[in-house]
């Protein structure tokens, strides 16, 4: 059996007043090595909030009400779970490097909030960043994010999350921002470095040309559940529900060239 | 190097450029504080007479060669006593700052993070601190911890750190949800390392033009103090306790209260202008040539 990650049942809800909002509403999802799953939905449906939930990681006000992470079968807590067990890729890299600090600094604070931070970081910075394309990487690691293209930042992300060697890896909307030729390029990265490395991806976006060129599985939601979840092929074939139906009809109908 | 390294490099000179050639006005203050700052470390050396040195035959004397400033009532030399006085001045107002922005960062750090009720009832104490004028404040806290230079120190930090705890809560409540503290905190880095990797630095960018323009303001508390008998005990020399002692002789030698007050009145305007220039130039929506 593969290395798996287990979301069982969170629910995450928003505090209103006395009363509680339910954003995410009984969510299970699980992720094996080497797989790649897409999470997909309109906006609002709660995909972002499944995964920053399941991290740990809400903003003020969000809580999680019910629900654990397993890894292996055994519950983890979320702090543990962050960076060692799950690297995570943000939607605009313009804005996920902090703009006073280097990227050999946002290498640097990775490595060593998985404590792995040692004489070598240097080289293997270099490596990561070489592995995601990034050419001449000792002139990347003294710049800023605003001295970088949209491009150039999401590979740097995608370097830093190499760089904590976590087995799983949350990308959320991870090309979205960026204009369609990158984003091509980024999303073969993506998927070479899932299938070399043997990562299992939760791969989270509204963008069904997305998920017909990575993903394995994919689970639909709205309304904070679930509604179905099956192959990709299955998904694009024989979608059984109508949000499924309408996230895939509206992909054909902007590409038609690519069904 | 690339093309884009080498305009930040420009960028961050232009940055740490000092803000000299500004204006005549931010020339002389600078200037000014300067020479406050040599006076205060240098005054062993630089001052022709010990500060305390009592010599009843010279007392009330005029300006002349030996005694620069002239005497006080009890033959102090006026140069001295204002040279050391400086020390004193600088000196409280540094270790108040230091106070203030320490209490201001736990307090509104700690209100920021944690939101909801605790939030709501730090802010509240605050309040209570921001309702009241400063100087009556602190006046009411040397009524409590009684007269002295440690308890001016720690009547002005109780009396100010309000101001800088709300701002420092509005910058943690600002930043905290930015991506890149996401991006951290989902890499695996603890809520300590996040808050002085990424908070402390543009938390402490506001902060120090918030203490600038804050500086003159509390030398004149100090001094205030001081003056009334409150603050810095005589015979040390201090300005305001200068002005005090020669309040007697307002008539006969008002040269003794016009020194101090002089010195009070040019280094606190220095550290105005000096703290609007420092403002201006870190105000990144005042220079366009900086991209973030």
């Amino acid at each position: 059996m593969s290395e798996t990650l287990t979301i069982e049942n969170l629910h995450v809800a928003a505090q209103h007043g006395h009363h509680d909002h339910v954003l995410v509403d009984g969510v299970s999802l699980t992720l094996r090595r080497g797989r790649i799953l897409a999470l997909v939905g309109a906006s609002g449906c709660g995909k972002s909030i499944t995964c920053s939930g399941a991290q740990g990681v809400l903003p003020p006000g969000v809580r999680v009400t019910q629900g654990r992470v397993l890894h292996n079968d055994t519950t983890v807590a979320p702090e543990r779970l962050r960076g060692r067990v799950v690297a995570t890729i943000l939607q605009n890299p313009r804005s996920a490097f902090n703009p006073i600090r280097t990227m050999a600094d946002h290498a640097r604070e990775t490595l060593r909030a998985v404590e792995r931070l040692d004489g070598d970081w240097r080289s293997r910075t270099l490596e990561a960043f070489a592995t995601v394309g990034l050419e001449d990487a000792e002139s990347v690691l003294p710049l800023h994010a605003f001295e970088m293209s949209g491009g150039m930042l999401q590979r740097a992300m995608i370097a830093l999350a190499l760089l904590s060697d976590a087995p799983f890896l949350f990308a959320d909307e991870p090309t979205t921002d960026l204009d369609l030729i990158v984003q091509a390029r980024i999303l073969d990265l993506l998927d070479e470095l899932a299938r070399r490395r043997n990562l299992g991806v939760l791969l989270i976006t509204h963008d069904m040309g997305v998920v017909a060129r990575l993903a394995d599985e994919v689970a639909v939601m709205e309304n904070g559940r679930i509604i179905e979840r099956a192959t990709t092929r299955e998904i694009f074939d024989n979608p059984q529900r109508i949000a499924t139906r309408e996230l895939v009809e509206a992909h054909m109908s902007l590409y038609p060239e690519v069904a | 190097m690339s093309v884009a390294s080498l305009d930040a490099r420009a960028s961050r000179r232009r940055m740490w450029r000092l803000p000299i050639r500004d204006s005549w006005a931010v020339r002389i203050a600078l200037f000014i504080v300067a020479l406050l700052a040599i006076a205060a470390i240098a005054a062993p050396w630089i001052a022709p007479y010990d500060p305390d040195a009592v010599d009843l035959a010279r007392r009330l004397q005029s300006p002349s060669l030996s005694h620069w400033l002239g005497t006080d009532h009890l033959g102090r030399d006026e140069l001295s006593r204002l040279i050391y006085g400086t020390r004193v001045s600088l000196g409280s107002v540094a270790l108040s700052i230091v106070l203030i922005l320490a209490l201001a960062i736990a307090v509104g750090g700690l209100s920021g993070y944690m939101g909801g009720r605790i939030d709501q009832a730090i802010m509240r104490f605050c309040d209570c601190f921001l309702a009241f004028p400063t100087i009556v404040l602190a006046l009411f806290l040397i009524g409590i911890l009684g007269t002295g230079m440690v308890n001016v120190i720690i009547a002005i930090a109780l009396s100010h750190f309000a101001w800088y705890a709300r701002m420092v809560r509005g910058l943690v409540l600002s930043f905290r949800q930015r991506d890149f503290v996401l991006a951290s905190r989902a890499a695996g880095a603890s809520r300590v390392r996040v808050f002085f990797e990424h908070l402390f630095p543009a938390i402490m960018a506001q902060m120090i033009v918030l203490a600038t323009l804050d500086i003159g303001h509390m030398m004149l508390h100090v001094a205030g103090l001081s003056f009334l008998g409150l603050g810095v005990q005589p015979p040390t020399a201090e300005w305001g306790v200068m002005i005090g002692d020669a309040r007697p002789f307002v008539w006969s030698m008002p040269m003794l209260i016009l020194w101090p007050g002089l010195a009070l009145l040019l280094s606190v305007m220095a550290f105005n202008i000096l703290g609007d220039a420092v403002r201006d130039r870190l105000d990144p929506s005042l220079h366009g040539d900086h991209q973030h």
